[in-house]
């Protein structure tokens, strides 16, 4: 489904190279479940990035479910996001001036549903993680953990077959981290792509395939 | 995003930055606003003088002794011609003009009233019967001259003559002596106040044949003429000059002024002022603009990491561009509406305060206001809007 040949980013610090990912080769199946690890400043999230489709990498080919996105135009590759990506932030990333069930619409308003249709849709959501009585909270009247789940409500709505989440439980106490990291595992289990960037070794050690990273480098790939 | 979806979520966001947007709103009505009450009292002004000058008599038409213009030169000149004086005889032939409704000859000069003891000098027109309805005169009481040409000595007295002079407003049928002559008063004209700086209330009117044996002339000052209808007056004017060409052997040596000519040159001084004026209250719709698009770019910096989010989940740079304008045509929308109404409330005031002015807002300057302010916003909302879709969405998440 995710095949990445070659791929090379560079960035450019100052009078200095720095190549965040250097001929990236990589195969993701479809329903895997991937962490991706490494230390500060390895290339994890840029990869997490051009797997996205939020960042363009600077040479090397990416095929996903079998079309080559490197070609597309910036319109084009916004419509793959939406339809096939959910993206999940350590710092959840909702708008502040909108309601959880607002945010969780979002997805729906982009593309363009029916109004009526989308209403049903997001109450259907809401009822699944949970989030019914907090509907027409802000995110600032929300804990961290309801956040993340309003996040990943939000993510999945339009059920993408890749979800993506950069440090997931990087900004929750561990219990909260731990619901939402089953949360992610169920919408695995349903069969949805997770690719996770973690510095959590504990979080890492859950997934089916492991995948370390050094300098813009993959130096191990192991499954378990 | 469809427009509808766009334009709520916009909505939202104006209404929740709340502050920030009754500023801005504000400083667009204030122009808009300005706009549209200095065009109401331009426009007043116009309509106002425009109605003074009606109220001395509707398709007027004045002949003057005498041109206006140099010509003719050094034949005339070294004959020691004079121009020939206007008479009551040319007045007689202008008059069976088919363009002249009606005329009135006039004379003017001053001359002692008394009586019962009391004195004042007085300013005397001399006329017919026809001066009351071509300068649109009224009387309070009694009658004006008599039609025709009996002579009969009568007075009409302005309405601050008549109560100094009868303070106890028995009037009507009481003797008056002007200069030398006995004169009985016939009328007393209704108080019409200043108008065009001659106060209508101070005068005394005597049949014109009275005046030019008071005055000891047999010239006029000037002929009154009503054309018979708006369209009739450029006829009118050269039928007139052409009379009294004749008349007068040849010489072009009298001056015809169309009311219309006047009053046209007044209409575009003050419509060219109105201009001016809103244009200048068109600047600070301007400077309003300048302000939507400093609030636009600080919200774009502001907001960078939402928009960041917006691409992640999907958003086409489109659609955050639509969403950045639709905010903007919110925010000059409501600007525009309440420059509207606060501007229509100040005219409406300044009407309440000056009754005699005329403060109408004309439909244009209401329209061209709000439109400007519509029309400013979009265009300032365009450069931030740009802004804002171009983002990369890598460093707009990570808040760089």
């Amino acid at each position: 489904m995710i095949h990445l040949t070659a791929i090379t980013r560079v960035f450019q610090m100052g009078d200095q190279e720095v190549r965040a990912l250097n001929g990236i080769n990589l195969e993701i199946q479809p329903g895997e479940y991937v962490s991706i690890m490494g230390p500060s400043g390895s290339g994890k999230s840029t990869l997490l990035n051009v797997v996205g489709l939020l960042d363009r990498p600077d040479s090397g080919r990416y095929k996903l479910d079998g079309t080559d996105v490197t070609a597309l135009s910036e319109t084009e590759q916004a419509r793959v996001r939406r339809e096939k990506i959910g993206f999940v932030f350590q710092s959840f990333h909702l708008i502040p001036r909108l309601t959880a069930a607002e945010n969780i619409e979002l997805p729906l308003m982009l593309e363009g549903v029916d109004p009526a249709d989308r209403k049903a849709r997001v109450e259907a959501t809401l009822d699944a993680f949970e989030l019914r009585d907090r509907a027409h909270h802000r995110p600032s009247e929300l804990s961290g953990g309801q956040r993340q789940r309003v996040a990943i409500a939000r993510a999945t709505i339009l059920k993408p077959t890749a979800l993506l989440a950069d440090e997931p439980t990087g900004n929750l106490d561990h219990r909260t981290g731990a619901e939402v990291v089953a949360l992610l595992e169920a919408l695995h289990h349903a069969g949805t792509t997770l690719i996770v960037v973690t510095h959590d070794r504990e979080l890492g050690a859950r997934a089916h395939r492991h995948i370390a990273m050094r300098d813009g480098e993959i130096i191990g790939d192991a499954r378990t | 995003m469809n427009l509808r979806d766009t334009l709520t979520l916009s909505f939202t966001t104006v209404v929740s930055y709340r502050t920030r947007s009754v500023l801005i709103v504000l400083a667009m009505a204030l122009g808009v606003a300005a706009v549209v009450v200095l065009t109401a009292l331009g426009d007043g002004a116009r309509n106002y003088v425009v109605g003074q000058f009606s109220s001395l008599g509707t398709n007027l038409i004045i002949v003057l002794p005498g041109r206006s213009e140099t010509s003719g030169g050094f034949v005339s000149a070294a004959l020691g011609q004079t121009p020939r004086d206007l008479t009551l005889e040319d007045a007689r032939f202008v008059g069976h003009l088919p363009q002249v409704r009606r005329l009135a000859p006039l004379n003017v000069g001053v001359a002692e009233l008394t009586s019962g003891g009391k004195l004042r000098e007085v300013t005397v027109l001399g006329s017919t019967a026809e001066l009351l309805p071509i300068r649109h005169m009224k009387l309070s009481q009694g009658s004006f001259l008599a039609h025709g040409s009996g002579r009969s000595a009568q007075i009409v007295l302005g309405s601050e003559l008549a109560h100094e002079f009868f303070p106890d407003g028995k009037v009507i049928g009481q003797r008056i002596r002007l200069g030398d002559s006995r004169f009985m008063v016939s009328g007393v004209l209704a108080s019409q106040g200043e108008s065009m700086g001659f106060n209508s209330d101070e005068i005394a009117i005597i049949p014109i044949d009275y005046a030019q044996e008071l005055f000891n002339t047999s010239t006029l000052f000037r002929i009154l003429v009503e054309a018979r209808s708006r369209n009739a007056i450029e006829s009118a004017k050269s039928a007139i000059q052409h009379t009294l060409k004749l008349r007068h052997d040849g010489e072009d040596d009298v001056t015809v002024i169309t009311q219309d000519a006047v009053l046209a040159t007044f209409d575009r001084i003050l419509r060219a002022l109105t201009l001016g004026v809103s244009g200048i209250a068109a600047i600070s719709l301007a400077v309003a603009g300048i302000l939507v698009m400093n609030v636009m770019l600080v919200a774009v910096a502001q907001r960078t990491s939402e928009i960041g989010l917006l691409k992640a989940i999907g958003a086409p740079a489109a659609d955050i561009r639509h969403l950045f304008f639709a905010e903007a045509l919110w925010l000059s929308l409501a600007g525009g509406a309440i420059g509207f109404g606060l501007g229509h409330l100040g005219a409406w005031l300044i009407r309440l305060a000056y009754p005699d002015l005329p403060a109408w807002p004309p439909a244009w300057a209401s329209i061209a206001g709000v439109a400007t302010a519509l029309i400013t916003g979009i265009l300032a909302s365009l450069l931030p809007a740009a802004r804002a879709a171009r983002l990369d969405p890598v460093l707009a998440l990570s808040g760089k």
